[in-house]
């Protein structure tokens, strides 16, 4: 019986369903606390710092011996700035580290924190992608505040525009987000009294980097520390960044030869965590009389904080948007000029999608506004435009393998029956009642490896993913990954694909995952990524550990290996009823090894590695909103999702990661918003004032599968952890704007929420009345 | 040490312990029962991760103090699975893929075995109301609301 293909329970489940799993923050008994003392202001300059007597109070100039933090980009618009783990000199956010305390418990140390004065000579902060060329640098002596500036051009774009029939501009504008894991994040740093050594348990997507990171910046063996990944409630890219404090707590578990932890709350989360996604693009596009797009043009801002984040970088988000803007749309005049700005404000990391919800957002909202501008139906003008023939290599180079662009939208419109819903918009227009639907097509490049994160210049290239496969005497295995999940379903996919090739059950197959002393190293889980490598590479040392149990099964039954076929946990031989337990060989290649053929290694072991260039998934959302015209507020009535992702190795866990990818992209487009006031003070501290949605904001998601299988991916599954979050934004917007059509009406920021929509609609008015 | 010893009964045991007068009901359970399946997801009664019963009622256990519940009986995740058998809850929420980190499931769950003691055939908008308390980030929330229905059919029957 194939595993791969069902809807198996998750293996993963039973201890978290009965509170046995140990998230970071059921780890610390037995250790100090500590707490951090955070800027209350966005910049100036430290003149003091104030604890209150015999507390342990640590500030940057006790951590002797531990550099910053700078990752690096080999660009030569790439501007370096040192991150240091606790504030040096000057405080560049509010709630920057600048003091640790340690103390017996937590909440004595949030309370020696509180009381820990920072005395600091306030400046005006530099807020906003618009200090881009001010003449005050953000970090004074530095080049620009432009730290990083990606531009590329391609054909002969302005011969495109001077000849277009119809040319389309627009802005669009996504307001800053928290990727809001619901736990925050935290660390325990655990000293060895017998051989020195730190173990950091971590709520990370990165051990093996993690640790990379740290070692270095403590300057200390990197094999004197250990990082463990235990339960990771949840991450979506705010937990594959490394974080200040949690460098700052080994360095402190190897000063005071003790165990200490640091457990974030939320406001902390909100205030220091990384933040994303505050940008604003302009698009311009030319078309000719028939719809078609010749040229494509764009100038792309991101605010990126105070901070280059490790190892990603600054660059991530605006390098993302240059690359990816043109999605699946086919043009070959391109040009872009895309700038990453440093401000007073919380640093940057990704977040599930980086850049592509908003990037679809412009062109989606383009395709909408151009066609309504050319008077042509929305998705004949997508269709002209949309890539379909495959292989296709973009303006910017980049190939993209079998999709199912077109298909995708055709069978969405057809699980909508878009004339019966223009019919009831007629009938509820005439009742005062506003629904609209949007469409969003889009691509995702998933699952890439060196070849691709290559061409982004990294200092730290990630990409490919090892793994080791055992199997011990009873025949049962274990699978250790480099890959780290925190609720994705790895340890229940991986085990389906591993136990197909082996003729076993998953129950068979034990992973071990997030743990640096037990596995390959390996990049962590992020950017839609581990099903294609991690499973790709358990996949290929599944299969070589299946050539060798043939091998053997093939002397032991005098029979060639190709006729022994692994099913039911035994090797058979092909048309017979001749077989062998898969245990007895297991057993054999253990115990009687000197059975085996003359110079056999013992035993039963593989190992795999897996680097692909990546593999592009595709989808169609369709959002169907209500809108209020009094009050602005947008009702998200029904969600359609066409998606292609290749294989699915457990239908029900794609699912999953779809509904809840939509939902995050739903929260996107309507409520969660990070505000800054114009002195650099977060205003958004807490679950009132940033609201990520609740049941009540989130329709029934439907999902519909294509299944491309692609030569770009081993097992055949393309990458699916980010579409869901990056095609919502643009079909909430869309259908938000196709409700408010008859009034004049397009919304192009996010979140739209009630105070934004009745702003559109008070515009519009204005207009109509001259 | 602590300023107050109090008698703590959670899931039928009963925890002497010292605490101060600020200590919340969900630090107590966690760092002086050692029940660390109640988790903290914002400590200031939004997200409802931390969810528990005191006396059958769902509360934040963030909001309220270890000394307020002297006398009283609280109910956390580990105690609804019984000699081994998950609770019908549990149960459906395997089912159903109702969780992916697994961080909010606790505080969904002893929300659903409150509400459905209180009202155990709740309309599909009561249903929404009631797990409209809590916050999920991964899963959509429509496998908990079909978890929550299959389980309440089951304990129906």
């Amino acid at each position: 019986m194939k595993s791969v293909g069902s809807s198996i329970r998750r293996r993963e489940d039973p201890a978290l369903l009965t509170g046995r799993s140990r998230f970071t923050a059921d780890l610390t008994s037995e250790t100090l606390a500590v707490a951090f003392v955070r800027s209350p202001v966005a910049r100036g300059i430290i003149t003091g710092v104030e604890a209150p007597p015999e507390t342990l109070v640590f500030t940057s100039e006790d951590l002797t011996g531990v550099g910053s933090i700078e990752p690096v980009l080999h660009r030569p618009d790439y501007v370096r700035i040192p991150q240091p783990l606790l504030a040096r000199g000057r405080v560049n956010f509010v709630g920057e580290p600048v003091a640790v305390v340690v103390a017996g418990s937590r909440a004595r140390a949030e309370d020696l924190a509180e009381q820990t004065f920072v005395d600091i000579e306030m400046e005006e902060p530099m807020l906003g992608a618009e200090v881009a060329y001010s003449a005050v640098r953000t970090h004074p002596g530095s080049v620009s505040n432009v730290v990083v500036e990606g531009a590329m051009s391609t054909g002969d774009v302005d011969r495109c525009f001077a000849e277009a029939a119809e040319v389309v501009e627009i802005s669009i504008r996504s307001r800053r987000q928290n990727a809001f894991p619901l736990e925050a994040r935290g660390a325990v740093a655990t000293f060895d009294p017998v051989d020195g050594r730190i173990t950091l348990h971590a709520s990370t997507q990165m051990p093996h980097v993690l640790r990379t990171a740290i070692a270095d910046l403590v300057d200390m063996p990197e094999s004197d520390l250990r990082v463990v990944a235990p339960a990771v409630g949840g991450g979506f890219g705010q937990k594959m960044a490394l974080p200040s404090e949690y460098a700052v707590l080994v360095w402190l578990a190897r000063h005071l030869e003790s165990s200490v932890s640091w457990i974030e709350d939320r406001r902390e989360n909100f205030m220091s965590s990384f933040h994303s996604r505050d940008q604003t693009y302009v698009v311009r596009a030319a078309f000719d009389a028939g719809g078609r797009m010749q040229a494509l043009d764009g100038d792309l801002a991101c605010d990126v904080g105070a901070y280059s984040c490790f190892p990603v970088t600054w660059g991530v988000e605006p390098l993302m948007a240059m690359g990816e803007l043109p999605g699946p749309y086919d043009v070959q005049h391109y040009r872009v000029r895309s700038i990453g700005v440093t401000t007073n404000t919380c640093p940057m990391s990704p977040y599930r999608g980086v850049s592509r919800p908003v990037l679809t957002l412009a062109m989606e909202r383009l395709m909408d506004v151009a066609a309504r501008r050319m008077g042509m139906d929305p998705l004949e003008l997508r269709r002209a435009n949309l890539v379909s023939t495959f292989p296709y290599r973009s303006a910017t180079g980049v190939v993209y393998d079998e999709g199912s662009y077109v298909q995708s939208m055709d069978e969405a419109a057809r699980h909508v029956d878009l004339t019966g819903f223009r019919a009831r918009q007629e009938v509820l227009r005439r009742e005062g009642r506003c629904i609209g639907i949007g469409f969003s097509v889009f691509s995702e490049r998933t699952g890439y490896g060196t070849p691709t994160f290559a061409a982004r210049s990294m200092e730290i290239t990630p990409g490919y993913e090892v793994v080791d496969l055992s199997m011990d005497p009873s025949g049962r295995v274990e699978l250790r990954i480099g890959a780290s999940p925190h609720g994705q379903g790895l340890v229940t996919t991986l085990s389906q694909l591993v136990a197909d090739e082996l003729g076993l059950e998953p129950v068979d197959v034990r992973v071990i995952h997030g743990d640096t002393d037990r596995t390959p190293y390996g990049w962590g889980t992020f950017a839609s990524r581990s099903m294609v490598i991690c499973g790709g590479a358990s996949q290929l040392a599944a299969q070589a550990m299946a050539g060798r149990i043939r091998s053997i099964a093939g002397s032991m039954l005098e029979a060639s290996p190709a006729d022994i076929v692994l099913d039911g946990g035994k090797a058979v031989v092909a048309g017979t009823d001749q077989g062998a337990a898969i245990g007895d060989i297991a057993r054999l290649a253990h115990h009687q090894s000197h059975r085996l053929e003359p110079g056999a290694e013992p035993g039963l072991h593989a190992r795999a590695s897996y680097d692909p260039a990546g593999t592009f998934s595709n989808a169609c959302h369709v959002a169907v909103v209500e809108v209020d015209v009094e009050t602005g507020h947008v009702t998200v009535e029904r969600f359609v999702v066409v998606e292609d992702a290749g294989l699915l190795v457990n239908p029900m866990i794609v699912d999953g990661q779809i509904a809840g990818g939509v939902t995050q992209g739903i929260a996107n487009a309507l409520f969660e918003e990070i505000v800054y006031d114009q002195s650099g003070n977060i205003l958004t501290t807490s679950l009132l004032d940033y609201l990520p949605p609740t049941v009540s904001e989130i329709p029934a998601i439907e999902i519909h599968h294509l299944e491309t299988i692609t030569d770009a991916s081993i097992t055949g599954a393309k990458g699916l952890g980010e579409g869901g979050t990056i095609g919502a934004p643009a079909a909430v917007l869309n259908a938000i704007s196709d409700a408010l059509s008859h009034l004049g009406v397009e919304v192009f920021e996010m979140p739209a929420t009630p105070e934004r929509v009745r702003a559109a609609i008070r515009r519009a008015e204005e207009v109509v009345r001259g | 040490m602590g300023d107050h010893t109090i008698d703590l009964t959670v899931n039928g045991t009963t925890h002497s312990i010292d605490v101060e007068a600020r200590m919340t009901l969900a630090d107590a359970l966690r760092e002086e029962c050692g029940l660390t399946g109640t988790h903290l997801g914002c400590e200031h009664g939004v997200c409802g991760a931390c969810t528990v019963l005191m006396d059958g009622q769902p509360v934040r256990a963030c909001l309220v103090f270890a000394v307020q519940c002297e006398g009283v009986e609280i109910s956390t995740v580990e105690g609804l699975a019984r000699d081994g058998q998950l609770h019908p809850l549990q149960q459906a929420f395997w089912d159903h893929h109702g969780l992916q980190c697994g961080f909010c499931t606790p505080g969904f769950l002893m929300l659903a075995v409150g509400a459905l003691a209180e009202n155990p055939d709740p309309s599909d908008e009561e249903m929404i109301e009631i797990l409209s308390s809590n916050l999920c980030r991964c899963t959509g929330y429509q496998n908990i609301v079909k978890a929550v229905k299959a389980a309440a059919e089951h304990m129906r029957s």
